[in-house]
Parts: structure tokens; C-alpha cells; sequence
């Protein structure tokens, strides 16, 4: 059964431009997801450059190739570009190709608009890389960008960065907007919020947190460029004002902000477990139920970022709690994706590989998250290499791993192509073996006293520092052979069908591998029981 | 297209990548501009009228294309759902972001002023300034030779002498014109299209007096209270929450004067007047803004 109209080529009227344009002008869903997939990706690299250099600089001890000046830029960029330009856009891309298909929608609510959140990122990278090339060279205040180091010290590329950074929220706010118009609007008849597929709720709780969000991240920024260039005080003590309300202002939107990078993963995980399971995901509903109550805890925790800077004793205290309570609906989420695997009859293909490698190597992240969130104990973690370990676990084999394995799960779906399975287990498992080898070494160093943001360090930790630069080049590595895979897969694939999967349910996999450029020109009936896969 | 059983779907457009590169100029001209302030000769500020040049036009040959696409009937009931969800979504952003500067309004005047003035069992910070009083307005800042306090405030004067005080006179405009637009909406969709023109002039009018009355209080606080962006945290925060304020509303007068002039010329029907609807949102928003606004800046 399907629900694609043959011969569309026939309805000439809606097909893609021809050449460059058909990227410039577009308003399908299916394009602009994949500029936002094929940017990030671009990014990836860029970003993960970056990650090499500080790998390379820190290989050994002493002063090796960069400038501690140069250092700096290279920390703050490579956080920069994977928090918004990775992992932000590639989710946005995910959410264009599937959300639509996933919820028998013909293409997002709002296209061109669509078109505009896509091509302004470009913009603001292009000119946050280009400080790189200006006087005082690029931001190198670090990626949460604290007041006075990037107001009153910063170098005059910070100008451009704030401008930058307003373009990208820009961008991510329109995005978000069409996602939660679309998912509200635009569900086909039958398909009630409780029956939305996993990846949606998850979109439309990130979206929400994401409107709420960043136009908090506009007014800091916005605080940043009064107090720089027209004299007002609002991080400067001397004038009344205070640089820890920078802090705050900053905090109150990174926490959700880690939730956005976090919650379509638990999306994609739900539904990759579910179909290599044969199983329908355990506990839907408190699926559902997790995810909002970790997005409206996620507004009531941000100070724990602040242990250390001089708060009451009161706020230390509820912050303390308020994050520990996280944990609780983390670990429905955990158990509900074991439960689903118990006894189903499970088979290991890449995407499942990375899904699995997600779940265990993100509750990691979560352990040692909870760790830190022990007020009198992060006095001893806090700014080491610990919190390093911690966030890259939650945002590499976490978000990332999520990414990746959403790739491998949809690229038959979106190119009509297999990829080849034996080069996919062997891009996981050099990246499994690589990503544990880089960051797990930093929990040690960390919990001995390393500092991070550091370009040189103590003797003592020389030997778990190399050991973190190999496994980082070979990790780095080993995402060529992803670019690889993917790109073989498009030139040379074999065909796939339209099921894929054979465990796969949802309304996606009822259309043709590749979809028709348009898809569900008509709402499929979902009430008849028919779509369902 | 619009018929129930099948959806809009669009054709692709070239208008969005035109408005990329207006913002991409946008970004460098205010960057280089901003960073060339206090030099002697720089030609960046072209840059930045360029770009809102291209911002502008490129917004005005949008909104054409969406008034005559709903014109032609090319837009079903579901589009136009789309369209309200857009703006209710659109509203909170712009919420949120004035929480950010309420919220930093509310952490100085609650914790980190007082703070400085050695109150509460983490003050720390009252040894860089031991002099220091801590009281709201700050009037005297810690370091007041770097950062002059303002000689007078702008807060509520006593109930007697309400006439001389600009916000009362603000509040007024702005109460009053959130319900005129109300009252002009309400004819529209009764047809009473006279009606309706003149309560959009009231509107409108009330805003632009609301706004020529904000600027007569930043003249005032420049020209003779002190008060300015310099002054330390009261002045920080008092004009950048009535200024982003004054630009929304400044924004919302805009479009309702589009609105006005469109009304003029024949558009809106009885059912039919998104555009006018979610203009009179934005106003109501900007006027819920102003009411608390008033209450933390200048009264309490
Ligand atoms: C059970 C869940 C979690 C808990 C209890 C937790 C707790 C914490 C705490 C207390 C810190 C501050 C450490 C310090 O600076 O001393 C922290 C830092 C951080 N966390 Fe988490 N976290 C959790 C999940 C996540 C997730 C899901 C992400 C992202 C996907 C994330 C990303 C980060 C990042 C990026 C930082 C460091 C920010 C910086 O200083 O640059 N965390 N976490
Ligand atoms: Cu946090």
C-alpha cells in the first residue's frame, strides 16, 4: 500500500528548479532538510578541525604549536560551531524531512519562512568565521561568553559575533516556529496528539523550549553590546550593575539550551529501538510525560552552573535538588528503551548499533552529570576536565550518536539508496572504541585537579592527555568514513524499498524510497487504519 | 487549492534568499559601523542603510505577495490557521525577551545592589566599595566618578502632582488605544467600515503621541536630570526597558498604519482581515508590556 502517486514527474507544475537555484529558491521540506543536514556536516568538520588543534596543542605538556591567544579562539569556535552550528541545524534538518512525512503532512506549515531560517545560518557562520581574519582576531572568551571577559576585554570581533549570534537565534526561532505550527496545524485527520509518533513530540517540546529561549540569549547579547559600546552598566559593578547577572541571564537560557541539543535525540532513539526491537516502544505515554517534565524542569535549574560563584546558601540548595530531580524522568526515558528491548527480537544494524551505543554512553553523561550537580562537590569539579568529560558525553556519543544513527536509519528513506552495512559497523565501532577513548580519560585528569580552557598543563597528566589526543585524531578519522559511507551510498546504493525496515512502523515508510517530491498532496486517512504502515 | 481534501502546497520563492543577504549586510554594516563609532571618517554606516534598504524592500514585496495570494483565494482555512499560530508563537518570542531585561531589573534590584550595599550573608562584593548606600533608584553608584549617578529619577512623583508626569500621560495614550483598536475591529467585523477607518485613526494617533511623549522624557532626562545611559544601573536599565518598549511600539504603530492605509484603500472584508488582526494583537502586547513596565520601572 501506498501513498504516493505514480508518474508525478507528470504534475511538472510543482517539481524542483533546475540547478543552483533549485537551493536558493526552495520551499520543500525535503530540501531544506537536507541543506540543513549537508550544512551541519560541512560544519562538522569545521568545528571538529578546531578539535584537532586542541588535541594536537595539548598532545603533550608545555607550549606545542598554537599561541595561548590562538588556543583561545580555537576553544570558543569549536564550542560555538557544534552547539549551533552542528548539532542545532542537523536537528532542524531532521525535523523538515521527517515531521511532515511523519505526521502526513504534505510539507511544513510555513515554506518560505522555511527557506529564510535555513539561509541566514550560513550568513552568520560565514561572518563568525571571517572574524578570523580581522583585527584582534576571532571571539576567544569561550563559548559562554562571561562578561567582563567578553565585554569590557574582549577583542573588537566581538561586535560581529553578537550580531552573528542574534541571526542565529533569528533563525532558530523561525524554524521553531514553523515546527510547532506544522505539528498543530498540520497533522492529518485521525492522528491525535497522543497518537504522534516519538520524534515529533519530541520536536514540538524542543520548539517550545527554543521560542522560549532564545530571544533570552538576544537580550544578553543585546546587555553585551550596550555595555561595550554605549556605556551602560549592566555587568559592571562599579556603576551598580554585576557580571554574575550576565551568568545568569546566560544560564537561563543554556540549560534549556542543552535540552534542545538532547530532547530530538530521545526522539530518534525511541523510534530506531522500537523498529530493531519488533517491539512498539515500552510506555508511551510516559515517554510523552518525561520529555515535558524535563523541559519545564529544565527552566528551574540553571544556577547549577553557578555553584562556585557566590550564591545564598538557599540557592545553591534548590538548585542542587532541582537537578537532581532531572534524573528521575532521564531514567524513565532509560528504562522504558531497555523494556522495549527485553525479549523483542532484536538484530544489530548500524543505526541500532549507534542507538544502543546512545543509550548506555549518554546515561554516562547523565551519572556524571548528576555527580556535578552535588553543590558542595562541584567546588572540587567545577572548570576541570570532569565537566569536559561530562558534556561531551551527553553531546558526542549523545546527540551526535543520536544524528548519526538517524542518518543511517532514513538515508534509504530520503535517497532511495542503501548504504553499505559493512563499512557502517565498521564508521560505529572505530567511533564507539574512539569516542570512549577520548573522553573517558578526561574524568580522571578532570577529578585530579586539570583545568579546562588551559593550553598547557601539569606533568602529572601527560599520559592520559595523549591518550585523549589519539583517540580525538582517530575519532576524527573515523567521521571521513562517514562522508564516505554516506557518499557511496548516494552514487553507488543499492536500491532500497519503500518498508526498508522490516520492523519499521509510521506513516514514512508507507511512501516510495525515494518519496515523491511532494508528498500527501491529499491527508491520508488515518481514521480507515489503512496508513499505518 | 483550497478546496478541504487537498493541502496548500507552494511554489518556490525567491523572496527569502533576498532577505538572507539583506541580514547577511545587515550584520557586517551594523558590526563595522558600531565598531567604527568615535572615528574620524568610515563609510560602514552605507553599508548598514544598504541593508535596510534590501530588509525593507524585500518585506514590502512579501507582504504584497501574501495580500494578493489571499486575494486570489489561493489560501484554504488551514493556511490561514498557520498564519495565526505563526503570530501567537511570534508574540511569545518577543515576551521572552523582554523577560530577559526584566529579569535583569529584578536581580539588581533585588540581590545584587543590595549586595553591594553589604546587605545579606554572601556580601562580598561591599568591600570593593565600602561607602556605598544601597537604595532604589541607584542615584550615588559605587564608583561614581567613573559612572555619575543621575541627578534626578523618573519614578511616580505623588498623587497630587500626576498631571506634570509623562508616564501617567503615556498610560493613558496607550490604555486608551488598546481599546480603540478593539472598538475598530469590532466594526469592521460588523461592516460599519466608516466607523472602523476613524477608530484606526484614534489608535494610530494615540501611538504616535505616545511616542513623541516618550522622546520628550529622553530629552528631559538628558537635558536636564542626568539621567543617561552612562548613569549607572537606574539609567541602564530605565532606558533600555522603555526604549525596546518604545521601539515595539514604534514597530506596532507602523504596521497599524499600513493597516489604516490598506483599510483606506479597500481592504479587510468582514471575515477576512488577518493582517489587522495580528496587528491589534501586537498592539494589546506591546500595551500589557508598558502596564508592567510602568509598575517596576517607575512606580514601585
Ligand atoms: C541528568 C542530567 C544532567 C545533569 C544532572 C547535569 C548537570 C550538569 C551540571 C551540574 C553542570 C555544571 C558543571 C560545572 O560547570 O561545574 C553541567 C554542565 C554541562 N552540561 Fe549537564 N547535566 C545533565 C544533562 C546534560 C545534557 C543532556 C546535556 C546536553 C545534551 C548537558 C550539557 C552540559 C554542558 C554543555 C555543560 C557545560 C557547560 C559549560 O560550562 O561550558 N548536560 N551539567
Ligand atoms: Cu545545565
Amino acid at each position: 500500500m501506498s501513498a504516493v502517486i505514480e508518474g508525478h514527474q507528470d504534475d511538472h507544475h510543482h517539481g524542483p528548479a533546475k540547478g543552483i537555484t533549485r537551493w536558493l529558491y526552495t520551499t520543500n521540506h525535503k530540501d531544506i532538510g537536507s541543506l540543513y543536514l549537508w550544512f551541519s556536516f560541512i560544519m562538522l568538520f569545521i568545528g571538529g578541525a578546531m578539535a584537532m588543534v586542541i588535541r594536537a596543542e595539548l598532545f603533550e605538556p608545555g607550549s606545542q604549536i598554537v599561541s595561548p591567544e590562538f588556543y583561545n579562539q580555537m576553544v570558543t569556535n569549536h564550542g560555538l560551531i557544534m552547539v549551533f552550528g552542528v548539532i542545532m541545524p542537523a536537528f532542524v534538518g531532521l525535523a523538515n524531512w521527517l515531521i511532515p512525512m511523519q505526521i502526513g503532512a504534505p510539507d511544513m506549515a510555513l515554506p518560505r519562512l522555511n527557506n529564510l531560517s535555513f539561509w541566514i545560518l550560513p550568513a552568520a557562520f560565514g561572518v563568525l568565521l571571517a572574524t578570523f581574519f580581522m583585527e584582534g582576531g576571532a571571539p576567544n572568551f569561550g563559548w559562554t561568553f562571561y562578561a567582563p571577559l567578553s565585554t569590557e576585554y574582549a577583542p573588537p570581533t566581538v561586535t560581529y559575533f553578537i550580531f552573528a549570534v542574534h541571526i542565529m537565534g533569528a533563525s532558530s526561532i523561525m524554524g521553531s516556529i514553523n515546527v510547532i505550527t506544522t505539528i498543530l496545524n498540520m497533522r492529518a485527520p485521525g492522528m491525535t496528539l497522543m497518537k504522534m509518533p516519538l520524534f515529533v513530540w519530541s520536536w514540538l517540546i524542543t520548539a517550545y523550549l527554543l521560542i522560549a529561549v532564545m530571544p533570552v540569549l538576544a537580550g544578553a547579547v543585546t546587555m553585551m553590546l550596550m555595555d561595550i559600546h554605549f556605556g551602560t552598566s549592566f555587568f559592571k559593578a562599579g556603576g551598580g550593575g554585576d557580571p554574575v547577572l550576565f551568568q545568569h541571564i546566560f544560564w537561563f537560557f543554556g540549560h534549556p539550551e542543552v535540552y534542545i541539543m538532547i530532547l530530538p535525540a530521545f526522539g530518534i532513539v525511541s523510534h530506531i529501538i522500537e523498529t530493531f526491537s519488533r517491539k512498539p516502544i515500552f510506555g508511551y505515554d510516559s515517554m510523552v510525560y518525561a520529555i515535558a517534565s524535563i523541559a519545564l524542569l529544565s527552566f528551574v535549574v540553571w544556577a547549577h552552573h553557578m555553584f562556585t560563584v557566590g550564591m545564598p546558601i538557599a540557592g545553591e540548595l534548590f538548585f542542587m535538588y532541582s537537578t537532581m530531580l532531572i534524573a528521575i524522568p532521564t531514567g524513565v526515558k532509560v528504562f522504558n528503551w531497555l523494556s522495549t528491548m527485553f525479549k523483542g527480537s532484536l538484530t544489530f544494524e548500524t543505526p541500532m548499533l549507534f542507538a544502543i551505543a546512545f543509550v548506555a554512553l549518554f546515561t554516562i553523561g547523565g551519572l556524571s552529570g548528576l555527580m556535578l550537580a552535588i553543590a558542595p562537590a562541584d567546588f572540587q569539579y567545577h572548570d576541570t576536565y570532569f565537566v569536559v568529560a561530562h558534556f561531551h558525553y551527553v553531546l558526542v556519543p549523545g546527540a551526535l550518536f543520536s544524528i548519526i544513527a538517524a542518518v543511517y536509519y532514513w538515508l534509504p528513506k530520503w535517497t532511495g539508496y542503501m548504504y553499505d552495512e559493512f563499512m557502517g559497523k565498521t564508521h560505529f565501532w572505530l567511533s564507539f572504541v574512539s569516542v570512549n577513548l577520548t573522553f573517558f580519560p578526561m574524568h580522571f585528569v578532570g577529578l585530579a585537579g586539570m583545568p579546562r580552557r588551559i593550553p598547557d598543563y601539569a606533568m602529572q597528566f601527560a599520559d592520559y592527555n595523549m591518550i585523549v589526543s589519539v583517540g580525538a585524531f582517530l575519532f576524527g578519522l573515523s567521521q571521513l568514513l562517514f562522508l564516505y559511507v554516506v557518499l557511496k551510498a548516494i552514487f553507488y546504493g543499492k536500491k532500497a524499498t519503500g518498508q526498508v525496515w522490516e520492523g519499521a512502523q509510521g506513516l514514512e515508510w508507507t511512501l516510495d524510497s525515494p518519496p515523491a517530491y511532494h508528498t500527501f498532496e491529499t491527508p491520508p486517512n488515518l481514521e480507515a487504519g489503512e496508513a499505518k504502515g | 487549492m483550497s478546496s478541504d481534501s487537498s493541502y496548500y502546497v507552494p511554489e518556490s520563492s525567491k523572496l527569502p534568499i533576498f532577505m538572507a543577504f539583506g541580514l547577511l549586510l545587515f550584520v557586517l554594516g551594523a558590526g563595522s559601523t558600531i565598531n567604527d563609532l568615535g572615528k574620524e571618517s568610515s563609510n560602514s554606516y552605507i553599508l548598514l542603510m544598504t541593508s535596510f534598504a534590501v530588509i525593507w524592500g524585500v518585506m514590502f514585496v512579501w507582504f504584497s505577495s501574501v495580500i494578493n495570494e489571499n486575494n486570489k483565494g489561493m489560501y484554504s482555512d488551514q493556511l490561514n490557521q498557520s498564519f495565526v499560530w505563526g503570530m501567537a508563537w511570534f508574540i511569545f518570542s518577543e515576551v521572552m525577551f523582554f523577560f530577559a531585561f526584566f529579569l535583569a531589573l529584578g536581580y539588581v534590584r533585588m540581590f545584587s545592589v543590595p549586595w553591594l550595599g553589604g546587605e545579606g550573608e554572601k556580601a562580598i562584593t561591599n568591600i570593593l566599595w565600602p561607602a556605598f548606600e544601597a537604595t532604589w533608584p541607584v542615584m550615588v553608584t559605587p564608583d561614581n566618578e567613573n559612572f555619575p549617578g543621575a541627578e534626578h529619577n523618573m519614578n511616580i512623583p505623588g498623587i497630587t502632582k500626576l498631571h506634570t508626569w509623562l508616564p501617567f500621560w503615556n498610560t493613558l495614550c496607550l490604555v486608551t488605544s488598546s481599546g480603540t483598536i478593539a472598538l475598530a475591529e469590532a466594526a469592521l467585523k460588523k461592516g460599519k467600515r466608516a466607523a472602523f477607518k476613524s477608530w484606526m485613526v484614534v489608535t494610530i494617533s494615540l501611538g504616535f503621541i505616545f511616542v513623541f511623549l516618550q522622546g520628550l522624557e529622553y530629552y528631559e532626562a538628558y537635558a536636564h536630570m542626568g539621567l543617561t545611559l552612562g548613569a549607572g544601573i537606574y539609567g541602564t536599565t530605565f532606558f533600555l526597558l522603555t526604549g525596546f518598549h518604545g521601539f515595539h511600539v514604534c514597530l506596532g504603530a507602523i504596521i497599524l498604519t499600513i493597516m489604516t492605509i490598506r483599510g483606506f484603500g479597500g481592504a479587510f472584508s468582514e471575515h477576512d482581515h488577518f493582517g489587522l488582526a495580528a496587528g491589534s494583537w501586537y498592539w494589546h502586547f506591546v500595551d500589557v508590556v508598558w502596564i508592567l513596565l510602568v509598575l517596576v520601572v517607575y512606580v514601585f
